[in-house]
């Protein structure tokens, strides 16, 4: 028989399509929420968007399945049991609201400092940080001190912006992309566009990461590097590019430190009275300031004054990477990468650097005035991420691969690496930190920001550190987006002082955010001799039971993503593309159906009641009823709010007045606001009049800002001058002489912290993590969809190791390192670098949270890597205990880790430590059949 | 048993990239988001929050590992759904006529109503491209989103399966196999196009892309063409620079 049925092939789709802004990870794509009856029925990209133009992954589509899920929080909670019980009691908003305001009133009055808050996920910083800075704490940051501080930090000092979501390979142009320690991160989708764009054009992709996973595995070649080594790798392809002399002379005379002379004494830069460093003219030889019209710096300039001969930068730069020491045959060994592979790929970047360069017929105006006619591109482009910035070397790794591009001439030109507005933005223009605290009174100014020399670090007159993070002190000079691993460990310890109440938002520090877990736990549930918590009041806001509720005095439920407004603003984390400005909203697509608020109108109503200046009338009451309101009318200066598009009369981009109507302009526009730069102003922005130009006109700068790129980078000198004894702020001794190693002004190399501190003989593995693709962080393991794809992470072994160990598939191993051990699942993978394991991110849950199972596979075979590391490295008998994070920055070495796996008979976690937390959601159902539509 | 139609009027399938997928999934998800929204039954899960959660998916992406002697390892992603295979054992094993092969198209189908969930076609299909719903007791299987592809309710633009729609690394295609000039025909040859066991005689209509030779960069020697040293022995500097700026 034959049953050819009749279809109805043109089913209604949906009652209408909304259009907000992903949040199932930070890539921020435009979504079509398809709504049936009110309900949420489907999610796809939006087409017109400029971060997805349609396409969404995984986790976006499953957001159907965060909305619904069982774990949500559903009211205000107040602690009931002990802390991380999980016990509490539904509270009503006004009670939650006056039991905040009761702890963090007299915190305001008498000692602001004794407020933490931090953020977590948080993308609203600029929000946060403001209302943060109107109480008057110092303690504010959000978590880039324990995600990719490296990164943003070297980058910006280096070329004005980094990789990471703040620019982009020119995905149209370029002919080699070199991809480093990147499994999934800052930008999802657009990388995978991206890849897919250069695949069609047969552009070579190069893989650096010691695991070939994910777009690792779709690359051409693939360089299973040894974890921490990456800026060995790096410097070697700099010196045999440099011995070669393949290197963009012109582009380094013109646009960056290079040519800039060097006292050849303090090693600081020559600069006039004015402040701005001085080259030697080639045509003239005079002296002149870098951006005097007409000149053009010699690269070999000299200059001889008080019988004293300064050099250029350039040539110092020679000189240190002309050393063998930085040879492809000296850094093999160590690298893991033979010599022949590490010079195949410094050919094949001169090759096409020089060899296949590109020119755009645009004409533009440099900031010396000069005219130019054409633009010329160097197609080769790089991406990097957390692989080589989650390491104590990390800084200086990230800054040697910024090194390499401006070297290469790949930067801001046609087939390399673009910057996205408001970047690029000299890291002078940033503001530095601020920590002035006033009882009853704003802080000083912003807390975080860029330090330029000791005279910026954070401390108090005696010198200890003014944050209870010890953010932008000696042991971490440059941690501009501070130390959110270190505030519990260092709340408890009473150092550098007491706090009284941490306030946290998004961010699951009692689990898969902290270094040390148990000894955390430990932490936020010690009580002192008169039984009270060491750590007095603890504020939580998140929308799910995470890990963290059960430690919280306080929960203040936050709404799901497609219940919230948002803005995904300029003044914080932009979304906007290398040839157009861009930024977002989000609004509530559906009402919450639980007594829940979004955590930032949360914050109006506190900054409210607490009269926080920016959050109250002139007559004192509240000023914003709810984000939305801030989002729309607050004004950061004349002209310039949250929002970008539709200023004004509803027309004007940038620059401003108030729009009443801009949040219902966003949406009727599909959520987001769009411009374009204009044609031939869309390359060379540090140094194209015209893009500067259109930058003032949009708000990003208030007169043009042209500046040159940081080879080498002074505030390193400056700090390791303080090191040497000049000065009037001095380092404590026994961080002088590692100040003075690793913070050289011109990228080095040194080995990881950890391999110093523990036995390379005992712990011979490196252990690293990686992000799924399909998850992200723990947000997706209570997702009834993405959870089938990742519920369980095992031990990924390499083949040699199966093998040495006597190991097979289904084996459990106990896997140690100086810290601690836990007994964990593995399977083989050949495609790993041979000394390394590693295992999905954050996919181990602990029992009794996120509405799961108690027995779910997430409990009972996913870990965390977190319980191997800890937040200070091993002692080493010099009576300090040395901080696991990188010595510039502070960014959390989670990547330096080592460790050795032993076979075990045993085939189950221990997980004696971790009691079951008492649901306060419940438990999800037994079945799901999820059609809204009738 | 159910017959199959001699020929079909179009060959609608699609070309997957085995070269281009990073295997993130978002073909899967997608395709569940939509199937359970739509087509029959809604796509189940069993103890969704619990141990062993187990659903109903259309769509799989597996990853295999490759040893190659004397060369390094590789990974690939294998997304898996439905060929709509022209020789269909799933359609002919059918006992109630449930199962069939659209004439106009040539997609594969399941008619609901006659499903009783019997299971045969999934054990016939060679591929494992079938899953019963275990909350409705009817076979499910890639519909080829056809109630996408010629909805009028959507723009013209978005008349393609959900998976296509998403998929970020562009792995994807759909498009008709009978027409030698469409996209799909002319990717599939030019990029050497294979059918998934082709010993199984089924047919299939969809095709996979192999992927690209890798690893093939030569090292390279001292001598190499574009590393040639500006100075024989580099004496700083000044001696560099001199025979660098001689050479522009």
């Amino acid at each position: 028989m034959t049953n050819q049925t009749c279809l109805n092939t043109s089913p209604k789709v949906s009652d209408e399509i909304r259009k907000t802004t992903c949040y199932m990870c930070a890539c921020r794509c435009g979504i079509d929420v398809h709504l049936k009856e009110g309900k949420v029925a489907y999610i796809e990209g939006n087409r017109d968007h400029p971060v997805n133009k349609g396409v969404l992954c995984a986790k976006g589509s499953a957001g159907i399945m965060q909305v619904n899920a069982p774990s949500r929080l559903r009211a205000p909670l107040k602690r009931v049991g002990p802390r991380g019980s999980g016990k509490f009691e539904e509270i009503s908003w006004e009670e939650a609201l006056e039991i905040a305001e009761g702890l963090l009133r007299p915190i305001r009055d008498q000692n602001p400092e004794k407020l933490a808050f931090f953020t977590g996920r948080d993308q609203s910083q600029s929000f946060t940080s403001l209302w943060a800075q109107d109480f008057g704490t110092p303690n504010y940051a959000a978590h880039g001190g324990f995600c990719s501080v490296n990164m943003a930090t070297a980058g910006i000092y280096t070329i004005g912006g980094s990789f990471w979501e703040f620019g982009q390979p020119d995905w149209e142009n370029t002919k080699i992309f070199i991809i480093f320690g990147v499994a999934e991160d800052h930008d999802s989708n657009p990388i995978k566009i991206g890849l897919s764009r250069l695949k069609e054009r047969g552009s070579k992709i190069i893989a650096v990461n010691p695991i070939r996973t994910g777009y690792n595995a779709i690359a051409d070649e693939w360089i299973a590097i040894t974890p921490g080594t990456d800026g060995q790798f790096i410097l070697a392809l700099i010196h045999e590019i440099l011995k070669a002399g393949k290197i963009d002379l012109d582009y380094l005379s013109r646009y960056t430190n290079a040519p800039v002379l060097l006292n050849a004494e303090t090693g600081l830069l020559l600069r006039d009275k004015d402040g701005k460093e001085l080259v030697v003219d080639k045509e003239s030889g005079d002296l002149h300031p870098f951006d005097r019209k007409g000149i053009y710096p010699d690269l070999a300039g000299e200059h001889l004054e008080s019988g004293m001969l300064h050099r250029t930068v350039f040539h110092s730069l020679v000189d240190q990477y002309l050393s063998p020491e930085f040879s492809a045959d000296v850094v093999s060994e160590s690298t893991g990468i033979s010599a022949g592979k590490i010079r195949a790929i410094a050919s094949e970047l001169a090759k096409v650097a020089f060899e296949e360069t590109i020119e755009l017929p645009h004409s533009w105006t440099d900031f010396r005035g000069e005219e130019h006619t054409k633009i010329i591109g160097r197609p080769v482009s790089f991406h990097a991420m957390r692989g080589i910035s989650a390491h104590s070397n990390g800084f200086q790794t990230c800054r040697a691969l910024h090194v390499l591009q401006i070297l290469l001439g790949s930067v801001e030109v046609p087939g390399g690496f673009r910057l996205k507005p408001p970047y690029p933005k000299p890291s002078t223009i940033h503001p530095k930190p601020h920590f002035k605290v006033s009882p009853g009174s704003p802080l000083d100014g912003p807390h975080l920001g860029f330090v330029h020399g000791p005279d910026d670090l954070a401390l108090k007159s005696d010198g200890t550190p003014a944050r209870i993070d010890k953010a932008f002190t000696w042991e971490n000079p440059m941690s501009a987006h501070g130390l959110m691993h270190m505030v519990i460990s260092n709340a408890y310890h009473g150092d550098p002082y007491k706090i009284d109440t941490l306030f946290f938002y998004m961010a699951n520090m009692s689990w898969n955010s902290s270094m040390n877990t148990r000894g955390v736990l430990k932490m936020l549930t010690d009580v002192d001799r008169n039984g009270k918590y060491v750590i007095p009041n603890i504020i939580y806001s998140d929308a799910y039971s995470s890990e963290m509720v059960a430690y919280a005095d306080l929960i203040l439920p936050d709404t799901t993503y497609l219940e919230r407004y948002d803005c995904i603003s300029l003044l914080d984390r932009p979304i906007s593309e290398a040839d157009a400005i861009a930024d977002a909203i989000r609004w509530p697509v559906i009402k919450p159906d639980r007594d829940v608020r979004g955590f930032q109108s949360v914050l109006c109503e506190l900054g409210g009641r607490l009269e926080l200046p920016n959050f109250i009338n002139e007559d004192g009451t509240q000023r914003y009823t709810d984000y939305a309101d801030y989002i729309v009318n607050h004004v950061r200066k004349p002209g310039i709010g949250p929002l970008a598009g539709f200023r004004g009369t509803g027309t004007s981009a940038g620059r401003g007045d108030v729009n009443p109507r801009q949040m219902d302009q966003y949406i009727e526009n599909g959520g987001f606001f769009v411009e374009k730069i204009p044609f031939g102003a869309n390359y060379y922005k540090p140094w194209n009049m015209g893009y500067q130009e259109w930058a003032v006109k949009m708000g990003l700068y208030d007169s043009p800002k042209p500046y040159l790129f940081q080879l080498y980078l002074e505030p390193l000198r400056k700090f390791q001058r303080a090191a040497e004894g000049y000065g009037d702020r001095q380092p404590p001794e026994h961080l002088r002489k590692r100040i003075k190693s690793t913070m050289a002004p011109i990228p080095i190399w040194y080995p990881p912290f950890e391999g110093e501190h523990v036995d390379p003989a005992e712990y011979p593995l490196h252990a690293l993590t990686q992000r799924p693709m399909a998850m992200y962080h723990s947000w997706g393991g209570q997702n009834a969809w993405l959870r089938q794809i990742h519920g369980t992470n095992p031990l990924y072994v390499s083949s040699t190791q199966m093998k040495k160990h006597d190991l097979v598939q289904g084996d459990w191993v106990k896997l140690s390192s100086a810290h601690g051990s836990i007994v964990v699942p593995i399977a083989e993978m050949s495609a790993l670098n041979e000394d390394t394991v590693w295992t999905w991110n954050a996919i181990g849950k602990r029992k009794g949270t996120w509405a799961l199972d108690v027995d779910s596979p997430e409990t009972t075979k996913g870990f965390l890597l977190n319980h191997l590391i800890s937040e200070l490295l091993p002692q080493k008998g010099d009576g300090y205990r040395w901080m696991n994070s990188d010595p510039i920055t502070g960014q959390a070495a989670w990547f330096d880790l080592r460790v050795k796996i032993e076979k075990t008979e045993l085939q189950k976690m221990d997980d004696t430590s971790f009691e079951i937390i008492e649901s306060p959601v419940g438990k999800g159902p037994d079945n799901l059949s999820w059609k809204v539509g009738k | 048993m159910t017959m199959l139609p001699k020929k079909t009027e179009r060959k609608l399938g699609l070309v997957i990239d085995l070269d281009t997928c990073v295997g993130c999934h978002a073909c899967v998800i997608s395709c569940k988001g939509w199937n359970t929204e739509n087509y029959g039954a809604p796509l189940s899960d069993e103890r969704p929050y619990g141990a062993d959660p187990t659903g109903t998916f259309l769509n799989r992406v597996h990853s295999y590992e490759v040893k190659i002697d004397g060369k390094e390892s590789q990974l690939f992603h294998f997304p898996k759904s439905c060929l709509h295979c022209e020789d269909a054992p799933c359609v002919t094993v059918c006992p109630t006529g449930a199962s069939y092969k659209r004439v106009e198209d040539g997609i594969v189908l399941v008619n609901e109503k006659d499903c009783i969930g019997c299971g045969l076609c999934a054990w016939a299909c060679p591929y494992g491209a079938r899953e019963l719903d275990a909350a409705e007791g009817v076979m499910k299987k890639c519909t080829l989103c056809v109630d996408r592809i010629y909805n009028e309710n959507l723009p013209e633009e978005d008349r393609v399966p959900a998976c296509v729609r998403t998929c970020p690394s562009g792995a994807r295609h759909f498009g008709d196999f009978s027409d030698p000039e469409s996209q799909v025909s002319k990717i599939s040859r030019e990029r050497n196009g294979f059918d998934l066991m082709p010993e199984q005689a089924t047919k299939p209509v969809n095709k996979y892309l192999p992927p690209r030779p890798k690893d093939t960069m030569k090292e390279v020697d001292v001598l190499a063409p574009f590393l040639a040293p500006v100075a024989d022995e580099p004496e700083g500097f000044m001696a560099w620079l001199d025979k660098k700026l001689d050479k522009l």
